[in-house]
């Protein structure tokens, strides 16, 4: 059996501190735990934790309980929450936040193919400075999971058939331009 | 508020791929409507949410550069037809006016790059630009074809109304319902109208994906639509391109046209069927083929 | 230095509050300080010096040191001026020999950095030191008190303010902008949490309002004009006319029967539109007073003069239908005001995710009031638009409260009501019934036990707000049902529960033109649109403005106990004031030099209380020092300087602007 406790020397109080001073942290601690965010949540219900409780992880300072969770990756970013919440709190930002922190801090889901996603996709932005749907996908099913290809193949079809499948491999002229931006690939790596 | 004498079209990723059909039916439409347009030279993706996730900076500064560029070609109004490039330019703007902190890294970015400051842009959706710029009022006058007994649910996904709500209200919005009525289409009280169509998730976690997209597409049914409109293409490309999937596993006889907005309008404003991309669903393909047919002595012109 | 003044003795006394001051300010360094400075005699610091031992050393100290002015720093003057004028008073010092000065709120409570604090307090005291210098001695005037008292708004509130100030033997006006009073509670069904009928209990104090030989009572009236002041305020009083005389009308309703109108069609307000009533109507059966009333937006003679008037031969002899009927104003005098205008209950529309006004069956807590309700529209059946009995209610609370999006304040009384209506929706239907809450407020006496009443009757209480209600069907359980999406904070799980019936537990706020009152009556509103009290905890009814009292909602959200405390609590102090008989005046008032008035009336459009009159034989202006609030908006206006103010004189503002600017 494993113990399930928390003692408060876990708890991380300086980081929920500075997380509020973050944009869209402002008002992280108005939150009254009435879980309207779940509520509005769409995909609330695949999540380990609800967007609720991981507010309140964050708040009490329980900094690997809120970076390990699925929750944060299975946030599709369409505002819902913030726009319902009562108290007004960016709630996607802080699942934003989030993500950014659990990748610098290697503590995301390994083989989870969201933050695989993400990072492939930046990676080819960032050389690029466009992004070639077709390729992205492409490089995060062979890093997460090489079979699902095969599923994808039918869509894949359906799309090259209707001319809306592109193999270019799209590149802005300054690229240079990109360089000035500090570099999104140390914090990945 | 004065329309603008042009509009500077950012197309971003998408619509140079899988939504190739709503960058034709846009850009249909605006010409039919005589609205000059011209494509933003040398964008770069917006950095979607993808990027936002990774780092908030980074994903700042590449939208920034997007504004930047508009800014130098002397427009005012950004035309961002994909909702993910809607908000993300609209966010970042607004994070780089609102956090000194973030506004800082932009200063210094866009000086390295020899770049102005976009203080003056505007990010605009079509939506905006069909109802508030040109107005119900002028699509009703240009409307020349209506078509006639068909029923569709205007679907508005997330991000183009919220977080916030200047295309259209993030709880009620009725505008796209407006413009599809001005040209004669009817349509259905849909309450999913801006439930997530998941996004990426399709990609990432495809199960998951695909039973948001087969409730939006059953509600959608339930209530009587017979094809589903949206404004963004990772909303067109979820519905469409999963349904075969979805009839798969559900065993439900699904097989709804999932249109854009733009392909509707460009219709009723006498565009031709493959100049608005319609050839390219992979969804109701029949519907779309008997619905957008110029029909010879039944032709209901206005 | 001046001559007038003699010698001037100055004693200086810095209060450490504690350390509300002392914590901030170097009050040894503020004293030692101000014992330098020209006249003063001596300067010390005090921990306390409100209490009775530091009162005692100003006291002594004049004695002592033949002191002639004194000077505190402290706390607000709001709190302890009258305190401290009065030790001096005692000391046999004219009271206005003594200037106060706040080291606490506008110093050490507002800056950290302590030796600028003290630098502050330092500037603060030299200005107050430079300027008693220059006080004169001045007399309080007092104003006689007129015994009558106002009363405006007719629900529990300002019923219960008006039946105690009149049996004190007082006169009281009851001004009622409905045709009849009693006001929400009259549409209540049962009250909490003693399920006391509510109308049993209310319409005997409304018949005793009715009765009463002190209380004037005018429904369908509205305050149109307030002038005065504490004493004396004049009120214009307009009242609408009802088409019915009020003296013939004798309620027997018969008119109604006979209306042309055979159906009632028009919107019931009594009922929130749950019912129909005609074009003349009475509100309810026990309505106060029992008199019909037309509305003109519906009666057919009143809008295009064509109708047969049925109405008129009904009532043929009595005659107390009079299409002919206008508004009238009446003006009384009342020495003062207790305004009890309630609240209106929160719009849902304004929250479109719970589907109110989109979905029949969503409702709101006062409507469900009026449907089990047994003189209700369905005559106390609970049953949904389409005549179901509904198997599942669920009662969603804090709909526009606790919201930065709508209302920010909790509005106290909705959990106690919908536990009421849970426990009545239960026992009227046997429904299953659900009650989504933040957190469950049952702070009252006998409350709390209420709450274990309706857990133990097997109400579910899902803690959670509800994100929507949508008429979207997952499966065929949940076809023809609203469905509630919500979070069960308890179980952490979302779940999707399908109602029959759903029920809004919508907030309270101020009146829609609350802000038009605060404005005829010249009181303060809170950031929440409630009237200002003068103090939250130790003047809750009192006003800044003399004479004028709060009670009920407009005060802000509470129950009917606590708006009959307030109204109980209103009425002693309106009656105190009028046994007093009389009302002291501050001496700050303007005055004119007549010698030097030029009579050219600038100032006279410029008062706003009316206070200056011309005086046409002599071609001069005149103030008149009990209407005078010591505004100075004249005395600066005055093109010849020769409008002068008590407190204010220039000598007295110079030499403090001087003291403030002069560092040390």
């Amino acid at each position: 059996m494993e113990r399930q406790i928390r003692y408060q020397r876990e708890a991380n109080l300086e980081w929920a501190r500075q997380f509020t001073k973050q944009p869209g942290g402002e008002r992280l601690l108005s939150c009254i735990q009435c879980g309207t965010c779940s509520g509005a949540c769409p995909l609330s219900i695949y999540m380990d934790l609800t967007p609720r409780q991981v507010i309140a992880l964050v708040r009490e300072g329980f900094r690997e309980d809120a970076l390990r969770s699925k929750t944060i990756w299975l946030c599709a970013s369409c505002y819902a929450c913030a726009v319902e919440c009562p108290q007004k709190i960016s709630i996607t930002d802080i699942m934003y936040r989030l993500k950014r922190e659990a990748i610098r801090s290697n503590l995301y889901p390994k083989r989870f193919p969201i933050p695989v996603l993400a990072r492939e996709f930046c990676e080819m932005v960032r050389r690029r400075g466009r992004n070639s749907e077709f390729w992205v996908v492409f490089r995060m099913a062979l890093r997460s999971n090489p079979f699902v290809l095969f599923s994808m193949a039918r869509t894949g079809w359906d799309l090259w058939r209707t001319g809306r499948l592109s193999l270019r491999k799209e590149r802005i002229r300054r690229i240079n331009d990109l360089q000035f931006i500090p570099a999104a690939s140390k914090e990945v790596d | 508020m004065e329309p603008p004498a042009k509009y500077l079209y950012y197309p971003g990723c998408s619509l140079k791929a899988t939504g190739v059909a709503y960058e034709e039916s846009l850009l249909t439409t605006l010409r039919l409507l005589e609205i000059p347009v011209e494509e933003l030279s040398d964008w770069n993706c917006c950095g979607a949410t993808a990027y936002m996730s990774v780092s908030e900076a980074s994903a700042t500064l590449l939208a920034l550069r997007n504004l930047a560029l508009a800014h130098q070609a002397g427009t005012k109004d950004v035309l961002a037809p994909c909702s993910a490039c809607y908000l993300t330019l609209r966010k970042s703007h607004e994070l780089a006016t609102h956090y000194p902190e973030a506004a800082k890294d932009v200063e210094r970015f866009l000086e390295q790059a020899g770049l102005p400051r976009p203080d003056s842009v505007r990010v605009r959706h079509p939506l905006e630009v069909l109802y508030t710029d040109v107005g119900i009022q002028r699509l009703r006058e240009l409307t020349v074809r209506r078509l006639q007994g068909v029923r569709m649910a205007s679907y508005y996904g997330c991000q183009a109304v919220r977080p916030y709500g200047e295309v259209d209200d993030p709880h009620e919005p009725v505008r796209m319902d407006e413009v599809l009525r001005a040209v004669g289409v009817e349509t259905v009280d849909y309450p999913l109208k801006t439930k997530c169509c998941g996004g990426s998730l399709t990609g990432t976690i495809h199960e998951v994906g695909l039973r948001l997209n087969y409730i939006l597409l059953k509600e959608a049914q339930r209530k009587g639509a017979q094809a589903i409109v949206t404004i963004c293409p990772l909303c067109q490309f979820n519905l469409d391109a999963y349904q075969r999937e979805i009839r798969k596993q559900t065993g439900e006889p699904i097989d709804m046209p999932v249109l854009y907005l733009t392909q509707v309008i460009g219709w009723a404003l006498g565009g031709g069927f493959r100049e608005l991309g319609l050839h390219r669903a992979i969804s109701g393909r029949k519907l779309i083929e008997q619905w957008f047919t110029v029909k010879k002595e039944a032709e209901t012109y206005v | 230095m001046s001559e007038r003044n003699g010698e001037v003795r100055i004693g200086v006394y810095i209060c450490h509050c504690g350390v509300n001051i002392a914590a901030t300010v170097d009050v040894r360094a503020v004293a030692e300080y101000a014992a330098t400075l020209p006249g003063v005699v001596v300067a010390r610091d005090y921990k306390y010096m409100c209490s009775d031992p530091g009162q005692e050393m100003i006291q002594q100290d004049i004695r002592d040191h033949q002191l002639n002015r004194v000077v505190v720093a402290a706390c607000s003057p709001s709190l302890h001026e009258r305190t401290f004028r009065n030790a001096v008073e005692r000391a046999g010092l004219n009271p206005f020999f003594f200037q106060m000065v706040n080291i606490r709120e506008h110093d050490s409570w507002v800056h950290s950095d302590r030796e600028a604090a003290t630098e502050k307090a330092k500037d603060l005291v030299r200005a107050a030191v430079m300027r008693v210098y220059f006080h004169k001695p001045l007399e309080r005037r007092r104003v006689p008190v007129n015994p009558d008292v106002l009363v405006v708004g007719g629900g529990i509130a300002g019923i219960h303010a008006a039946l105690t100030v009149a049996n004190s033997g007082k006169r009281v006006y009851l001004v009622e902008r409905e045709p009849t009073i009693g006001g929400h509670m009259a549409q209540f069904d049962k009250t909490f949490p003693t399920l006391d009928c509510a109308a049993c209990i209310l319409t005997p104090k409304m018949s005793a309002v009715k009765e009463h030989p002190n209380i004037t009572l005018w429904t369908y009236s509205e305050v149109v004009s307030v002038d005065g002041s504490v004493g004396d305020y004049r009120v214009v009083v307009k009242r609408k006319p009802r088409y019915v005389r009020e003296d013939l009308c004798v309620g027997c309703l018969q008119c109604i029967e006979a209306c042309v109108f055979k159906e009632a069609k028009f919107d019931d307000e009594f009922n929130l539109g749950l019912s129909k009533r005609k074009p003349i109507y009475i509100p309810f059966p026990q309505a106060t007073p029992k008199v019909v009333v037309i509305d003109p937006e519906a009666c057919i003679q009143l809008r295009t003069g064509k109708c047969k008037k049925a109405c008129l031969e009904a009532c043929a002899e009595r005659g107390a239908i009079d299409f002919e009927q206008k508004e009238t104003y009446e003006e009384i005098h009342v020495g003062s005001i207790i305004i009890a205008t309630g609240f209106q209950t929160f719009d849902p529309r304004r929250m479109p995710q719970y589907g109110y006004g989109k979905y029949p069956n969503v409702y709101t807590t006062l409507e469900v009031e009026r449907l089990v309700n047994a003189s209700g529209p369905t005559g106390g059946q609970v049953v949904t638009r389409d005549g179901r009995v509904p198997e599942s209610v669920g009662i969603i609370l804090c709909v526009g409260s606790r919201d930065e999006r709508t209302n920010r304040w909790c509005s106290r009384v909705c959990c106690m009501t919908s536990l009421k209506l849970a426990h009545l929706i239960k026992e009227h239907t046997g429904a299953e019934v659900f009650i989504f809450y933040i957190d469950m407020r049952a702070a009252g006496k006998g409350y709390e036990e209420f709450y274990q009443r309706v857990l133990n009757e097997g109400v579910h209480f899902v803690r959670g707000r509800v994100a929507e209600i949508t008429d979207w069907a997952m499966d065929p359980s949940e076809e023809g049902k609203l469905i509630a999406r919500v979070e069960d904070t308890n179980t952490g799980f979302v779940r999707r529960i399908p109602l029959d019936m759903v029920v809004l537990a919508v907030g309270l706020e101020p009146q829609f033109d609350a802000l038009n009152v605060q404005r005829l009556f010249g009181i303060g509103c809170s950031m929440d649109g409630f009237f200002l009290e003068r103090h939250p905890k130790l003047a809750p009814s009192p006003t800044y403005t003399d004479g004028i009292f709060i009670a009920g909602v407009c005060q802000g959200p509470k129950d009917i106990p606590d708006s009959v405390m307030q109204a109980g609590y209103a009425a002693a102090e309106a009656i105190a004031l009028a046994d007093t008989g009389f009302f002291e005046l501050e001496p700050n008032t303007a005055y004119i030099i007549a010698e030097e008035c030029s009579g050219c009336k600038t100032c006279i459009p410029l008062c706003p209380y009316q206070a200056i009159t011309f005086n046409e034989e002599k071609k001069k202006a005149f103030v008149n020092e009990v209407l005078c609030k010591g505004c100075g908006t004249c005395v600066a206006a005055c093109p010849s300087g020769s409008i002068k103010q008590n407190l204010f004189e220039d000598e007295e503002i110079f030499s403090e602007i001087e003291g403030v600017l002069a560092y040390a």
